[in-house]
């Protein structure tokens, strides 16, 4: 077995754990979290079909290695509306609470 | 077995162990360092898999933006964070799910283990055109040369999702400043690190933009850590996050993206094709395209991680 296959193996699990997370956490903060948790394992698998694809001098197929770093940024720009729109949810419902 | 496939044997039993510990945590904020120190093992991943450019961008945002975004909200929260055990729903409900998500990651090992053999790889394409692009660093040639639409798109998100982060003011605080970054319990070693590591992260952030045009690196990456260092500075207490509604922070945000298209629309006229780089000057305009998105992908991933404005605008 190769390195890359053991990392693909170990992204099946990250995005099978991190899928559990998601349907089984009440918190919508742990939520988020583990849909990270899912984001960064399926990004692995990525970066384990690009190591594949060795060629021409290169140590892996660049094209999937610069979709994942579109996608890195693109989770983290989702991640921070999520939490925005999450702390925004708190302050309306204390808000409603301190009007009863 | 091979040393090196030992060391990957260890980082796959530790990144495991992480990633249990991040979704079985008791309570939120243990499952969020748990997930920083996953961000920075996935790190050593990326070095394995030979994706230098993905590790550096992978430890500067899953390690590092990511963390602190995370933190600030469960720090916000806590008060509001119920007993852990009070909301868990049922056993058979949890096995239902487990079983499936296993079900799940065993049709996903399948296929890592069907993977046609020899890959399929579209690397001698991106090697056999780059130098027409000018650059040495295959990435940073798909990035802003192959698939130079997607960066351009990517950068438009960034700015929706921050449009989207700021329309959820209050509007009362409309066009002031997002709430102070400063932690509550200050003491002397943040501050002094606020001090002393942004000339080098910012030094380190510059170098990382200019040498990605041949090495590992780039503009995202170099960004990131700017915009790292701007938040530790807005950590520390020495800055605080600006108005939104101030001018000089919407041309900042806006001129990256703005640079890139005017320069996709000028290859109608220099190209015949829209992101087509005239002959001869497609290592200068990646450059260029790289350097005016860096500072305002810098301040967008700071202002992301600023949050919402909660301060009224000063008259």
């Amino acid at each position: 077995m190769t390195g890359a296959t053991l990392f693909g193996l170990c992204a099946a699990v990250l995005v099978g754990l991190g899928l559990y997370g998601a349907i089984v956490h009440h918190l919508i903060l742990r939520r988020i979290v583990a849909f990270n948790l899912l984001g960064a394992g399926a990004f692995l698998l990525f970066g384990v079909v690009a190591r594949r694809g060795t060629g021409a001098g290169m140590g892996g197929d660049p094209v999937p290695q610069a979709l994942v770093i579109t996608g890195i940024v693109v989770a983290f720009s989702a991640t921070a509306l999520a939490v925005a729109l999450l702390l925004r949810l708190h302050a309306v419902r204390a808000a409603e609470d301190a009007d009863r | 077995m091979t040393f090196a496939l030992a060391f990957d044997c260890g980082l796959a039993v530790l990144i495991l162990a992480m990633a249990i510990w991040t979704i079985a945590a008791r309570t939120t904020f243990p499952a969020v360092v748990g997930f920083v120190a996953y961000g920075l093992l996935l790190t050593l991943v990326w070095m394995r898999l030979a994706a230098p450019d993905v590790a550096l961008t992978e430890a500067a945002i899953g390690g590092g933006l990511t963390g602190v975004l995370l933190l600030g909200a469960t720090s916000r929260l806590r008060a509001t964070e119920p007993p852990a055990v009070s909301e868990r729903p049922s056993v058979p409900f949890r096995l239902a799910v487990a079983g499936l998500c296993t079900l799940l990651s065993a049709a996903i090992a399948a296929v890592v283990l069907l993977l046609p053999d020899p890959a399929p790889t579209l690397a001698p394409e991106a090697a056999a055109k780059l130098s027409l692009t000018g650059v040495g660093n295959a990435v940073t040639a798909v990035l802003l040369a192959y698939r130079a639409l997607d960066t351009l798109l990517e950068s438009a998100v960034l700015l929706l999702a921050l449009v989207g982060v700021w329309s959820l003011a209050p509007d009362r605080f409309w066009g002031g400043a997002p709430r102070s970054l400063a932690l509550r319990h200050r003491d002397g070693s943040l501050s002094l690190l606020g001090q002393v590591l942004p000339p080098i992260g910012i030094v380190l952030g510059v170098y990382i933009v200019w040498v990605g045009a041949d090495a590992p690196g780039g503009k995202f990456q170099g960004a990131t850590i700017i915009g790292a260092m701007w938040v530790l500075t807005m950590m520390a207490g020495l800055q605080t996050p600006p108005e939104i509604s101030q001018a000089w922070v919407r041309v900042i945000l806006v001129a990256g993206a703005a640079f890139f298209l005017a320069v996709g629309i000028a290859g109608f006229w220099l190209a015949g094709a829209f992101l087509a780089y005239p002959t001869g000057f497609a290592k200068s305009l990646i450059v260029a395209i790289e350097v005016a998105l860096t500072l305002s992908v810098a301040a967008t991933l700071g202002l992301l991680v600023a949050g919402p404005p909660a301060r009224p605008v000063r008259t």
